[in-house]
């Protein structure tokens, strides 16, 4: 079972270093995706390690949350790039010192 | 008291005399008749001075020009009609029973807080009677006289102005019937006083005598409220009759409290040591201003003070200890002052000094002396404002030249400003029969049979009273002429004269107030009666004693000033004694030593730490957050990554302390 | 075994989205990593998350981002110049020794045996999910209905444009038109139709004008964009070659007299037009 759990892991680093390392908005969110799908994969494989469905439930939540979240996120990245005409997120860095 | 309990070493100074407690007073406050009018003894001058200093200004230019060219003859009016005044409420108070010499008026609630209330009342006893008489009296000869000496002065309207609203803020002192009222007088003679002393403010020595004689009095103004603030806390009153009345329960360490407080007070308004410095510097001011305030009337507050509170005074031995020590030290302090001024004003203020030092140390003795402080202060207030004015006039003929050493032979130029002068003189030295004779020598045998070390200074501080007053007489009237070139003295106009010659009479006839003792009948229902101590010697053995130590001082200065030629220029190669009473005894230097230099290094100690210290700490506390927040800032690049980056950074920090925990 | 085979391609089709340019073959190789997942669901004893992966993931949330991609430009391509200082650097730090201790702390523990889902899905694993969701976890289900409605308005919200001008009606747009002309002399009515022989009928070829010059307006903007268009005099030439090529000796072609002239622009056309 530990074989999951690192997967997950490593899927989870991958998708840290995305987000830290890609520009374009969507690509940002791709791998925020990334990263919620490895936890799920550590949610399931947990819920099979103990034999409980408390972690898929978990996954399950996890799946609708990020629908939401993706439906909202795109919408925020398209009015952006509508008033800015760019979708990269280094672009909308007026919010500093 | 005899002898051999208090001898001269012996530590212990005068002590109250037991029992005897002072009279309550209690005035009768419907007295009407002419009592009705007391108000219009204040009045009168506060209208003067309201007239000529608040509604003259404001008058049209034609009206301001004839106020200014006549003022001075409201002014003077006013001081008169108060006289005329103070002399028919004397009568009648003379008419009326000694029991019922007491009355008073009630003008108004001044003010009411709380269970606290103070009334604007007036109090007419035998005591108020006598110096309503000497502020209006001799006040007018002195508006009078002052006619004459401010002739060319440009702002005479303004002077007598100034003069009525002395006068008046002087009556309400004497009139009040409580300390409230009596502080409020007090600091309108100090401001009158303030005003005029800087009157010629175009000289910078006169502003800044002035503003001297203002801060002086001002820490003695904060022992008197301070001391009616403890009367309010005690008593819940500061009227007389209330705190007379009550004075007996508090306990002994509140009355010393109130004792010590009150004499601080008196001590400013009457140059008394340590608070004498500013009363010599005061004679910058007009000499008419010297002889009304800074001689007669103001400087005489402390007594009238001391005087009025006999019945805190009575039961406070400590506190009568203070005055007499203070009293002593001060007779001795302004006759040494007196025997080195070659200015002739700074000379008699001095003495001026000196003499209300007897006063005090006449109403430190308690009931047996305050009958003779009075009388002391009725006779020099004449004899002293004599001779000032006497002084003003030789002023006047000499080109306002103030320093004895260019004077001398004015005798024959100025006949009757010799002649007045020289009552003045006979009066302030104890020539047998005149005023001040009947005044000092009873003042001198109270204080023998008080206490014998306290009364051979007095007697000491007599002979040397004869010896500069003597120097003083010799330098400016005898002797050869050490005139300025371009000096011609001539006699003073009559409106000048006339004051002079009132008051010489006075002072040689002063002395008939103790005829049958009348003053001491008289003020014994304020002052408290006390059977009268034997002094040590008999009276008359003492009066020679005096007469003769009086006699040695005169003659010495016979010998030292009169049969020697007098130097043009004060010479320099004189004794350490010589030098230091020039220099006022130090007591500028005392006073900076102790109190001016001292508080302005603790101002500026406190203004550096302040800065360093203080606003270095907030200023360097700020400046520091600000410098870091300036770098630190830079954290905040607006890159989503980067702060994406620091979390990730902040999660690695929380796995790993996890891991440690855990596995570790 | 699955496990083996679809573990190495799930890290490599996720390390590719670090390094892919173009976000549309990030996209794809997200979808090849979901689709593993939902394979290894299916092998973890969860067959409802296996479809659920599939559906919603797969088919909605990705069919999402490739339709946002394509409203905002599918060829728009990240630059490879990381324009914050040491971001990349730490990034790539950070996010190893993240892994690394993960997969060292992970590897410490003993997970014990395995206890397997057998028992938990005795009646089937949806029913069993769905005896859970709606009882112990019907409040956060309701909550998520609530949040999923939340979104969907949300989402309306921010991809809502106010209409700022009334709308247009036919007359005005007629009245538009006429004022066109009066003031810039714009053509009023339709653009030619492409051109339309007897031999040949294509929308790629121009109409010719009334001077043999070919109408540049006739033919679809994105047809001269793209470089299609054909030039009918070409044609023409196609045709005495196909002619020749089967041996047609009959006559010259006709309009052979007006191959070689010039194409002219499009102003020429519009005042060949208004002559």
């Amino acid at each position: 079972m530990t074989q999951y759990i690192v997967l997950s892991a490593i899927l989870f680093t991958i998708g840290c270093v995305g987000v830290l390392t890609r520009r374009n908005a969507i690509v940002v969110f791709m791998c925020i995706e990334l990263m919620l799908n490895a936890c799920n994969l550590a949610f399931v494989a947990f819920a099979r390690q103990h034999g409980n469905l408390d972690g898929q439930i978990t996954a399950f939540f996890v799946m609708v949350v990020a629908a939401a979240e993706v439906v909202i996120g795109l919408a925020i990245i398209m009015t952006i790039f509508r008033t800015r005409r760019s979708a990269s997120v280094d672009d909308a860095s007026l919010l500093k010192y | 008291m005899n002898l051999l309990s208090h001898s001269v070493l012996a530590a212990g100074l005068p002590m109250a005399e037991e029992g005897g407690h002072a009279p309550v007073v209690a005035p009768d406050m419907g007295a009407g008749g002419v009592f009705d009018l007391l108000w219009l003894v204040i009045a009168l001058p506060a209208l003067g001075a309201v007239l000529l200093l608040g509604v003259a200004p404001f008058l049209p230019t034609s009206l301001r020009a004839a106020a200014d060219k006549h003022g001075h003859l409201l002014g003077t009016a006013m001081a008169a009609l108060s006289f005329v005044l103070s002399l028919v409420l004397f009568f009648a108070l003379l008419g009326r029973d000694a029991e019922s010499r007491q009355v008073g008026q009630h003008l108004w609630t001044w003010f009411e807080t709380g269970s606290l209330t103070v009334g604007m009342d007036l109090l007419y006893d035998q005591l108020s009677a006598l110096f309503l008489l000497l502020i209006t009296g001799v006040g007018s000869l002195i508006h009078l006289y002052a006619i004459g000496y401010m002739e060319h002065d440009p702002r005479r309207r303004r002077f007598f102005g100034y003069l009525n609203l002395f006068v008046a803020a002087m009556l309400v002192l004497v009139m009040s019937a409580n300390f409230v009222g009596l502080f409020l007088g007090w600091e309108g003679v100090g401001l009158a006083s303030y005003l005029l002393i800087g009157f010629w403010q175009h000289k910078p020595s006169a502003a800044a005598a002035a503003k001297k004689a203002f801060v002086i009095n001002r820490v003695g103004d904060i022992g008197l409220s301070l001391a009616i603030a403890l009367m309010f806390a005690t008593f819940g009153t500061a009227d007389f009759g209330g705190v007379s009345e009550l004075a007996g329960e508090a306990s002994q360490s509140t009355l010393n409290a109130l004792g010590l407080l009150l004499l601080l007070g008196a001590c400013g308004k009457s140059a008394q040591v340590p608070l004498q410095a500013w009363l010599l510097d005061a004679m910058e001011g007009p000499t008419p201003v010297s002889a009304l305030i800074h001689a007669a009337t103001m400087v005489t507050a402390g007594v009238y003070l001391v005087v009025r509170s006999n019945f805190i005074y009575d039961l406070t031995p400590v506190a009568q200890t203070a005055v007499v020590v203070v009293a002593t030290v001060t007779l001795l302090w302004g006759a040494i002052l007196g025997c080195a001024k070659d200015d002739i004003k700074k000379a008699l203020a001095g003495s001026t000094m000196s003499q209300i030092g007897y006063m005090m140390l006449a109403a430190g003795l308690g009931p047996v002396g305050y009958p003779f402080a009075i009388f002391h202060l009725l006779t020099h207030g004449f004899f002293k404002a004599n001779m000032f004015l006497g002084a003003g006039s030789v002023m006047h003929g000499m080109n306002d030249d103030v320093d004895m050493r260019h004077y001398g032979a004015l005798r024959k130029a100025m006949p009757v400003t010799f002649l007045t002068f020289a009552m003045g003189y006979l009066a302030i030295i104890g020539f047998p029969g005149f005023s001040g004779f009947w005044s000092k020598d009873r003042i001198i045998e109270t204080a023998l049979a008080d206490n014998l070390l306290v009364g051979v200074l007095a007697l000491v501080g007599a002979g040397i009273t004869g010896f500069y007053m003597t120097r003083l007489m010799l330098m400016t009237f005898f002797t050869s002429k050490r005139w300025e070139p371009d000096v011609h003295p001539h006699e003073s106009p009559k409106v000048m004269t006339v004051p002079l010659i009132v008051l010489a009479a006075l002072s040689v006839l002063g002395g008939i107030l103790l005829f049958n003792d009348w003053i001491v009948t008289w003020l014994e229902p304020v002052t408290g009666q006390v059977e009268h101590h034997e002094p040590p010697l008999p009276a008359l053995v003492i009066t020679l004693i005096i007469t003769a130590v009086v006699a040695l001082g005169v003659a010495a200065a016979w010998f030292l000033v009169g049969r020697r030629e007098v130097p043009r220029e004060a010479p320099q190669d004189v004794s350490f004694a010589t030098r230091a009473a020039r220099a006022d005894l130090y007591g500028d230097a005392i006073n900076d030593a102790v109190v001016v230099r001292p508080g302005a290094e603790l101002v500026g100690g406190l203004t550096t730490f302040d800065r360093v210290g203080v606003d270095g700490a907030v200023e360097g506390g700020s400046a520091a957050v600000a410098g870091l927040s300036t770098t630190m800032r830079r954290v905040q690049n607006g890159f989503v990554r980067s702060y994406a980056l620091s979390l990730l950074g902040g999660a690695l920090l929380v796995v790993l302390a996890l891991l440690a925990v855990n596995l570790g | 075994m699955t496990f083996w085979i679809l573990a190495p391609i799930m890290v490599a089709a996720a390390l590719g989205i670090l390094f892919v340019r173009k976000a549309v073959h990030a996209a794809l190789l997200l979808a090849v990593v979901m689709i593993s997942l939902a394979f290894l669901y299916a092998v973890l004893d969860a067959p409802f998350l296996f479809a659920v992966q599939i559906i919603v993931y797969t088919g909605a949330i990705l069919m999402l981002f490739l339709f946002v991609m394509m409203l905002i430009g599918v060829d728009a391509t990240d630059s490879v110049v990381e324009t914050i200082r040491g971001q990349r650097v730490m990034a790539v730090v950070l996010g190893l020794l993240f892994g690394v201790v993960l997969v060292l702390g992970i590897s410490q523990v003993t997970l014990g045996a395995v206890v397997g889902l057998d028992e938990a899905n005795a009646g089937g694993n949806v029913p069993a999910i769905a005896n859970i969701l709606f009882s112990r976890y019907v409040f956060a289900f309701e909550a998520t209905s609530a949040l999923l409605i939340t979104a969907a308005l949300g989402a309306m919200v921010l991809a809502h444009r106010e209409r700022l001008t009334p709308r247009s009606t036919q007359a005005d747009l007629a009245a538009q038109r006429l004022r066109d002309y009066a003031e810039h002399g714009k053509h009023l009515g339709p653009l030619p139709s492409p051109g339309v022989y007897a031999r040949h009928n294509a929308v790629d070829t121009p109409a010719l004008l009334p001077d043999g010059t070919a109408a540049e307006s006739s033919v679809s903007r994105v047809l001269a964009a793209r470089g299609t268009v054909r030039s009918a005099p070409a044609l023409a030439d196609d045709i005495d070659d196909v002619r020749r090529q089967i041996g047609d000796p009959a006559t010259m072609p006709e309009t052979s007299g007006k191959a070689g002239a010039p194409a002219t622009t499009e102003e020429d056309v519009e005042k060949g037009v208004d002559k």
